[in-house]
């Protein structure tokens, strides 16, 4: 009991042992989703799934059977009219390739960056969170941003699809059919893997965001990134450096949907994701042990 | 100059044990050859309140950010509260309540939120207790009816109380305040002077910048002098005070007669407006009153003759050789 209370009578005072305490992460995430900008985002991708919804719904109303064919268009949109869990599907590979990663642009982008120009960098670190330990928290937090942006698609996405079109078993890619509660499954699976694909530009955002003290140049900088990569990965010329774009193997997920699942093209992608990940997670973290923090 | 620099506390070279801050050699440059800070050599006693003086642009900020931690010194060291930053700013910091160039708060945020905030930066932190010290916190700098409104909405004098209850959030033993009474008008001026007083009672040792001379001359035991990067002079603010000459000044109406007179006598700076003539003061063994029987015997009709104390402010002006608000 001695010994109990010698211990109670230390711990307030040995920084050492209390630096993995996790109420900055928890202060971190809750000062992010009540921003409004937060909010808005969120808002912004969970209209995506309801515009595709209604337009879908519109175009095929007269009852005519499916949208623009295989042809154009997101994947799977032909086939949400059949099964409103398709939805999902189609709503998170339309907003893969832009909205999503924006979304984690802007956060990832103003992490740190965004906390130097408002001055509350400087007393962060002397209250003090420690540069690792605040980046650390930083990218877990943009981590959480992904998966929750992700879910928010896919939720509204199931919403919509089961209020305005049959939900039922879902065929898949490989034409076998599966129950609707694997079908769930499934969607949820893709989900993950969708926010998975962000790892890997999350940390570059991160990284951006210790470059500079200005969010919004680093926010710019973050999405220019972005937009690059997207073009040189339609470039064919370019073959030979696609499969180390980060975008490149992003619409892996669909495998997902494959009667066996077919996994090459989702591990190359967590793989991806996982080099992206440790070469910007060390480049942000060498950046930002060593800067001057001089605003 | 030289007795001035005389009244140095401290020992010379070992960091003495009474010392919360100690700095040898601390130098910053900056990568376009600015030398913001050259040679800095501190030594802030324990339990003092230590005044930190300079015009803007003298290199005090950048002084109290290596201090910190936050930047890194191109050469020479710090200790502060014995042990050596950046390396030990773990154990250091929570240690120390810090307000750094002015205040900064998410605007998003109500003050409660924000002192939340910074307190759960802080791993030594007590989450079960945080409630209690943010409203203690508040409560102190006389911010509790405004608590629950967001940061935005404050104005600045607000802010810098919000800066100050943040430094407060857990029992420090040293407080580094910038400028802390930046934005607060007269009677908030007053409250934070009270404030520090009342800190220093306790036992927590205050290190404040200011360019405020006559708050420094108010509330600080100690002060530093900076300009251009350099130290120029450290140690009680009485002997700093004393340490510079006071001014003769006569009334008379021969003004003319009495400058004849008092430069016969050796006296040097002489300024002549309108019916007054003033001078520095004479050394301590030249006996005044024979100053004066000169000045009578020489046909001077004089009306006043004393000696003015010398201010703080004369002590500066004499040390940096400017005006205390130009920008080195």
């Amino acid at each position: 009991m001695s010994q109990a209370e010698r211990t109670a009578l230390a711990a307030p005072r040995t920084p050492g042992r209390a630096l993995w305490t996790l109420g900055l992460l928890r202060s971190e995430l809750t000062v992010m989703f009540r921003r409004w900008r937060t909010l808005a985002l969120l808002g912004v991708l969970a209209a995506v799934p309801v515009l595709i919804g209604i337009a879908v719904r519109i175009e095929t109303g007269d009852g005519s059977r499916g949208g623009p064919g295989d042809g154009g268009g997101p994947a799977f949109l032909s086939q949400v009219t059949n099964n409103g869990l398709f939805l999902v599907f189609a709503a998170l590979s339309a907003t893969l390739p832009v909205f999503l990663p924006m979304a984690v642009g802007v956060i990832a982008g103003d992490s740190v960056a965004g906390e130097a120009s408002g001055g509350t960098l400087r007393y962060l670190l002397v209250a003090p969170a420690g540069r690792t330990r605040l980046l650390l928290t930083k990218y877990a937090s943009v981590l959480v941003f992904c998966l929750a942006a992700t879910l928010v698609v896919a939720a509204s996405a199931l919403a919509v699809g089961a209020l305005l079109f049959p939900v039922g078993e879902v065929t898949t890619i490989s034409g076998t059919r599966i129950g609707f509660g694997e079908g769930m499954l499934r969607a949820l699976c893709v989900a993950v893997a969708v926010a998975a694909s962000l790892i890997g530009f999350a940390a570059l955002g991160l990284f951006v965001s210790t470059l500079t003290n200005s969010g919004i140049a680093a926010m710019a900088a973050t999405v220019g990134v972005l937009i690059t990569a997207q073009i040189l990965d339609t470039m064919p010329q370019l073959d030979a450096i696609h499969p180390y774009l980060f975008p490149h193997y992003w619409l892996s997920f669909t495998d997902l949907l494959r009667e066996p699942v077919y996994w090459d093209e989702l591990v190359r992608n967590l793989g991806l994701q996982a080099l992206y990940a440790a070469v910007f997670g060390s480049a942000a973290w060498a950046r930002l042990t060593t800067k001057d923090i001089g605003v | 100059m030289t007795d001035t620099a005389a009244a140095t506390t401290g020992p010379e070279t070992e960091p003495g044990p009474g010392a919360v801050i100690e700095t040898r050699g601390l130098t910053k440059r900056y990568r376009g050859g600015q030398t913001a800070v050259d040679g800095l050599d501190l030594t802030v006693p324990s339990g003092s309140v230590f005044g930190f003086l300079g015009p803007n642009g003298s290199g005090k900020t950048t002084t109290i950010r290596m201090l910190m931690g936050l930047i890194a010194p191109t050469t020479g060291t710090a200790h502060v509260l014995g042990s050596p930053m950046p390396a030990a700013a773990r154990t250091v910091l929570p240690q120390v309540g810090t307000l750094i160039e002015g205040p900064a708060p998410y605007g998003f945020l109500t003050g409660r939120d924000n002192l939340a905030r910074f307190d759960s930066a802080d791993p030594t932190s007590d989450p079960r207790t945080r409630r209690a010290r943010v409203a203690g916190a508040l409560d102190r700098v006389g911010l509790s009816a405004a608590a629950g409104k967001k940061a935005k909405a404050y104005s600045l004098g607000m802010k810098q109380r919000l800066g100050l209850a943040a430094a407060l959030l857990q029992p420090r033993r040293l407080l580094v305040l910038d400028e802390p009474t930046n934005g607060l008008d007269p009677q908030g001026m007053r409250e934070i002077r009270a404030l520090v007083r009342e800190l220093a009672a306790e036992g927590t040792t205050v290190f404040l910048s200011s360019h405020l001379l006559d708050e420094i001359e108010q509330v600080c035991t100690h002060a530093a002098v900076m300009a251009r990067g350099r130290l120029l002079v450290q140690g009680p603010v009485a002997a700093l005070a004393a340490g510079a000459r006071g001014r003769l000044t006569v009334t008379t109406p021969d003004p003319a007669a009495a400058a004849g007179v008092l430069t016969a006598h050796g006296a040097t700076g002489l300024v002549t407006e309108g019916d007054r003539v003033s001078a520095d003061a004479p050394p301590g063994e030249v006996e005044l009153a024979d100053l004066n029987a000169a000045l009578v015997r020489g046909g001077v009709r004089v009306r006043a003759f004393g000696v003015e104390r010398a201010s703080l402010e004369d002590a500066f002006v004499a040390l940096t050789g400017e005006g205390f608000d130009v920008a080195g």
